[in-house]
């Protein structure tokens, strides 16, 4: 199947975009596209709908606002993480190394917290800079994917297996092969930044929020977000079309690196530690949230209200196989591979 | 043409160099060279097998001059194995101390070496055929699972709810899990909610527990069955501020939750049981003190797991390990 031409694709958006405005498709087409985008978000949705009657009718403590809340708690990393690979996916590229990133990021901002404790006051400050600090890095990481990927020339595959080890490795040599601790007494002021609610509603939901409709807004309705459903329908295309190609390539693996580190300055609050099994199979389950929400593997279009529902149908389908004991515990990556595929088949493109 | 000759003399004696050199290197052959194979550091307890391993090459190699240690750290099986055959070529060693990746595709690989006389002994993980090994070294999983749960049973005074958490599912981790229930059957009164695999891993474990908690509004003790999990599951029940659980036993006795006995920071800390990644470095030194001397060890050494409590935790902090 080839990819659906979006609205920049067009020619005339393609010279509007060429010209350096915002692309002005015309009204119809737009609402066509979106209604064709509602048709495909429709299935992880539905999923999501029949997972949460059937474990409300296995347990009964599934529906309650506490579970509702954990569950997406839990989701927020790896949401937040997902809406910024949803947008290197729809350029076209992909991102291995966002789990290890995730661990290498908490490790050092761990580190870099309890160094300077002893000379700072305060220990808000210290976490502030930590948070800077932990984005920054984030930001950074990206920007060196971007570089080698955009002006490199190298596979993004490639270029993130590679940074996967490198990341990973790095954390596990600062840790010694160990887990490296937060302060106590930094810990304690940082741990609300996880455990607190805001109108009942955990503070990392309200990120994750943020986060996707911060990035749904990017996506549609900046030059940018064009841009790079641009690059990853018709990458030779976008390039004719004047199209900032290297340019739009770094700054999307910079927001996966920068959505990383925000995810990264909310995890480490939960333990207070990093270990190298911190961010295990991250990459996956984001990538999978992203898949399963109904953007495709190859570029070109994708929604973000798809990979947030795709986000909570992986960690909803966890859920009630811990809150129920019907299923061997040999057979539960089982059964999430089989609610995968399926949420897959029904949001599948028709030809 | 003259710097081409130049060059080729260059390369020529730095060949002849090379040479010598490996000569020399050939005549200072040790009198014993152990490769030690271990899994790398991928969590708390490897990173202190790997930390160990390395103790006991500074150690041993300074206390017996006629001694080589090389140690390497596999990913996996299948590179594990790889590694087996360079120690043999490359490295040329005599004995091997090995903490197999896995039991059964590592037998045929340590099988081979020991045929071509290598000295072999086996670390933690048995192999399928005892008689690829000279020696086996291993820590006690019977009673990593039976302390337990004489532990909590006493604790419970023989009556409550218990969940449970499990590792990864490995013949070790059922080990520890049947000791567990083999006990429990003599306490009737005693009822074991569920036990689900949280990988060894502090992310996991905080999520099971989270939904144990959802699910069971009666836990009086957690079995984390592991320290690295036993720090998850502080934490969830911190968060879900339940106060029915008076107890939570992990497992190993890592640097972290020994120090927590023996300062009585938690409540629901008060015992653990010893599993230390300190049997490498016990079963390096064992090793290479009977291959110095020309000995043999026996067939089977057991390193004893022992419940840690606030009186003897002292003796099981080692502050300087990772784990």
């Amino acid at each position: 199947m080839p990819p659906e031409p979006t609205d920049a694709m067009k020619p005339g958006a393609a010279t509007s975009a060429a010209v350096g405005g915002t692309p002005r498709p015309d009204t119809s087409t737009r609402a066509g596209s979106r209604a064709r985008a509602l048709l495909h978000g429709f299935g992880p949705i539905l999923g999501l709908i029949v997972l949460c009657i059937a474990g409300t009718a296995l347990n009964s403590d599934f529906a309650t606002l506490d579970n509702v809340m954990n569950v997406l708690t839990r989701t927020a990393f790896i949401g937040i993480i997902a809406v910024g690979m949803c947008f290197v996916i729809i350029s076209g590229g992909i991102d291995l190394s966002v789990g290890s990133m995730a661990a290498l990021i908490a490790g050092a901002m761990i580190l870099v917290m309890n160094r300077l404790a002893p000379s700072f006051g305060s220990p808000v400050s210290v976490i502030g800079i930590g948070i800077g600090f932990a984005l920054l890095l984030g930001a950074l990481f990206g920007l060196a994917h971007g570089l080698l990927i955009a002006r490199g020339g190298i596979e993004p595959f490639i270029v993130t297996l590679g940074t996967l080890g490198i990341f990973r490795a790095y954390l596990t040599y600062f840790a010694d092969g160990g887990a490296i601790t937060l302060d106590s007494d930094l810990s304690d002021v940082y741990s609300p930044v996880y455990y607190a609610s805001l109108l009942g509603v955990p503070i990392p939901v309200w990120v994750f929020l943020a986060v996707a409709l911060v990035g749904g807004l990017i996506l549609n309705r900046t030059a940018y977000g064009r841009y790079v459903q641009a690059i990853g329908s018709n990458e030779q295309v976008a390039r004719y079309a004047a199209v900032d190609v290297g340019r739009i390539k770094v700054l999307t693996y910079m927001l996966l690196g920068a959505c990383v580190g925000i995810a990264t300055v909310l995890y480490v609050p939960r333990l207070g530690s990093a270990s190298p099994t911190t961010g295990l199979l991250w990459e996956l389950e984001a990538i999978a949230a992203v898949i399963v929400g109904g953007t495709a593997l190859k570029g070109g279009a994708g929604t973000i209200t798809g990979t947030v529902v795709g986000a909570v149908l992986l960690s909803v389908i966890s859920n009630i196989l811990n809150l129920t004991s019907i299923i061997s515990v040999y057979l539960n990556s089982a059964v999430q591979g089989f609610v995968i595929i399926s949420v897959a088949f029904m949001q599948r493109r028709r030809k | 043409m003259k710097s081409v000759i130049r060059k080729l003399a260059i390369g020529a004696s730095a060949v002849a160099a090379l040479l010598t050199a490996s000569g020399a290197l050939a005549q200072t052959q040790p009198q014993v060279h152990i490769g030690v194979a271990i899994p790398t550091a991928t969590h708390g307890f490897t990173g202190g097998i790997v930390w160990w391993a390395n103790q006991a090459k500074k150690d041993m190699e300074k206390a017996h001059p006629g001694l080589k240690i090389t140690v390497k750290t596999a990913a996996g099986a299948p590179e594990q194995a790889n590694q087996l055959q360079d120690l043999l070529t490359v490295n040329k060693i005599n004995t091997l101390v090995i903490f197999p990746f896995e039991s059964a595709s590592l037998t045929k690989p340590v099988a081979q070496l020991k045929g071509k006389g290598v000295y072999v002994t086996v670390v933690d993980r048995g192999l399928t055929d005892t008689s690829a090994q000279d020696a086996y070294v291993a820590g006690d999983n019977t009673a990593f699972g039976k302390l337990a749960a004489e532990y909590l049973a006493k604790r419970l005074n023989g009556k409550g709810n218990i969940v449970a958490l499990r590792g990864i599912p490995t013949t070790l981790d059922n080990e520890r899990m049947d000791a567990f229930n083999a006990v429990m059957k003599n306490y009737p009164d005693i009822k074991l909610l569920d036990a689900r695999y949280a990988n060894w891993n502090r992310d996991d474990a905080f999520k099971v527990m989270q939904d144990y908690l959802t699910r069971f509004k009666q836990i009086d003790a957690v079995w984390a069955a592991d320290d690295d999990m036993a720090v998850g599951v502080l934490k969830a029940i911190e968060q879900a501020k339940r106060t029915d659980i008076k107890e939570v036993f992990g497992g190993a006795g890592s640097k972290g939750m020994v120090k927590t006995i023996l300062d009585g920071k938690n409540k629901l800390i008060q015992a653990d049981v010893s599993y230390s990644p300190k049997f490498i470095y016990d079963a390096i030194k064992l090793t290479a003190e009977a291959r110095l001397k020309g000995e043999k060890l026996p067939a089977t050494t057991i390193v004893p797991s022992v419940l840690i409590t606030k009186e003897n935790a002292k003796e099981f902090y080692f502050p300087d390990s990772p784990f």
